[in-house]
């Protein structure tokens, strides 16, 4: 077991412990054929993202087909969970009443190290939304939502390796 | 079909927190009025193209008017990416013969009838099912995150934005439909509460109720008709590589939207260039989008948008560039964006509040950051 997986299960914990998203009400992701390995793997605490397996090509969101080679051979790749902040926002009301408890809270716009056309949409955990720049490193932690769902997250790295 | 098609009628609602009546009933009143403008009967329509979020049907339409026989009914598509899109089908199915009278219309009761995000399920698929969940799913979220990066990356500020806030409500003011019209002041912006930032109240549209419609028609007959025509140059619908609605998450330039692509094809099909643009009517959703569309019609360079928008260049008589000299989605009414064809038909007839003098060439821009459209307009 890896340290991402380890610090992950560790706030899967956590996260269900305090309530801090796990709100039934708030939206859960509903996959599809393309994107349900992506949520599997979440609930195992491992972000894998959809490559090419003949051209080696990343991509996401999850589709049928490599739009550069025209391939239906897809991979789904374990990437590193290390990424930067591109954008992010500070979201204040009005909101969804299951969103209520936490505003102002950030979404970041995560560039996965792998491939910076890989971004990806979170929340940075027990972050204050004032701290959050671009630029920021950050890896990748799992929140347990409710039983059988989880969300790739983020951390500072500096964060996680005090933590560690 | 450079100038085959023109617009001979606008017509709309009065513009309300709450009209106090249905979208179809508004719908009806906008698509009379427009007919009544260009001197046209029920009787003489044999097309229509509504959005594809309407509430009410072709056929409710042609019911409710008396329509005898529809030739061409159409759609278009993305919310406010397709209001210009509507009156480009028009101009295909006339140009092509298909039909000959079309109106184009859209209602709304955005104002009394709640925010669509509000809605959001406790499943949510889609490109959505990657966004939604982390609490990123209103549209003003997903703006917000473009403004952020392009304030990162060429220094844009929040005083930018207010500029496009502060002109679109100087024109609002002069304008009697418009339904905010106290002027506002940068200071007023700046001191407005934040929604999603680095966005802030008055940086967002009107929630509003209101129905305007267009009658489209070929440039011969409009001649004869009883309004000065708007002749339609050119039109454009566009999407780019790797896109998700609302924000390029994917693409390979997060800060280019759908806008560049529809932009591109709208000035080669008219011949001419966005320096030959007298007036605009930009979508202002947000704020953001009338920056980002300000460098992707080509009015300025990339990353320059945020200077382009300040220092009054915007604002009627004497700006360079007046935009949304009806008051825009930002202060006049949200519909979807209809109200800015409507205000660009006027411009080229000469009756606008803000009238841009002499102005002979106006361009009408749809929702940037959805897959988009856009018309260049032309005095007769």
């Amino acid at each position: 077991m890896s340290g991402d997986e380890r610090r992950g299960r560790a706030n899967q914990r956590s996260a269900a412990g305090k309530g801090m998203m796990a709100n039934a009400e708030a939206p859960l992701p509903l996959p599809d054929d393309d994107s349900a390995p992506y949520w599997e793997a979440a609930t195992r605490g491992e972000l894998r993202v959809q490559r090419c397996a003949s051209c080696r090509a990343w991509r996401f969101p999850p589709r049928p087909r490599c739009p550069r080679c025209g391939s239906d051979a897809t991979a789904w790749e374990r990437v590193s969970g290390r990424g930067t902040v591109y954008s992010f926002v500070v979201v204040h009301p009005p909101v969804l009443p299951a969103f209520a408890a936490r505003v102002p809270f950030a979404v970041v716009l995560v560039e996965l190290a792998e491939d910076p056309q890989l971004r990806v949409v979170g929340n940075l955990l027990d972050v204050p939304a004032e701290r959050v720049r671009i630029g920021m490193p950050v890896v990748v932690d799992f929140e347990t939502v409710v039983a059988g769902v989880a969300l790739p997250q983020w951390r500072p790295i500096q964060e996680s390796a005090l933590a560690g | 079909m450079r100038g085959v098609a023109a617009i001979a009628g606008i017509g709309h609602t009065e513009f309300a927190k709450n009209l106090g009546r249905s979208e179809r009933r508004a719908a009806v009143e906008a698509i009379s009025a427009a007919l009544a403008d260009a001197g046209l009967t029920a009787g003489d329509v044999d097309g229509l193209v509504r959005f594809d979020l309407e509430a009410t049907s072709e056929v409710e339409i042609a019911r409710s008017l008396g329509i005898p026989n529809l030739r061409f009914f159409a759609e278009t598509g993305y919310g406010g990416g397709g209001g210009c899109a509507t009156v480009g089908l028009a101009a295909m199915a006339i140009a092509t013969g298909r039909a000959s009278v079309v109106v184009c219309w859209r209602a709304r009761n955005r104002g009394s009838g709640g925010r669509p995000w509000a809605a959001t399920g406790n499943r949510v698929g889609g490109d959505a099912q990657f966004t939604a969940p982390y609490g990123l799913l209103r549209p003003v979220d997903q703006i917000a995150m473009i403004a952020r990066r392009h304030m990162h990356e060429y220094g844009t500020t929040s005083a930018h934005f207010g500029a496009v806030a502060v002109a679109c409500r100087k024109h609002a003011s002069r304008n009697p439909h418009a339904l905010m019209r106290d002027p506002i002041t940068l200071e007023d912006h700046q001191n407005s509460r934040f929604v999603s930032e680095p966005l802030r109240k008055l940086d967002c549209c009107l929630e509003s109720d209101g129905a305007l419609a267009v009658v489209v028609t070929s440039a011969e007959r409009a001649r004869d008709l009883a309004q000065p025509a708007a002749l339609l140059l050119a039109a454009s619908q566009g999407t780019g590589p790797e896109h998700v609605v609302m924000a390029n998450y994917h693409a390979p330039r997060f800060l280019e939207t759908p806008s560049t692509c529809a932009a591109r094809d709208l000035f080669a099909a008219a011949g001419v260039g966005p320096g030959d643009v007298d007036v605009a009517q930009i979508y202002d959703a947000f704020t953001p989008l009338v920056t980002l569309s300000l460098e992707e019609y080509g009015f300025c360079a990339a990353g320059e948008g945020g200077p382009f928008s300040a220092g009054g260049r915007l604002e009627w008589p004497d700006g360079e560039l007046p935009v949304n000299t009806s008051g825009g989605g930002l202060s006049e009414a949200y519909v979807h964006g209809m109200n800015l064809v409507v205000e660009g038909v006027r411009q080229m007839r000469g009756t606008s509040t803000s009238q841009v003098q002499d102005a002979e060439l106006c361009l009408v821009t749809s929702g940037a950051a959805v897959p988009t459209s856009a018309l260049l307009l032309a005095r007769a």
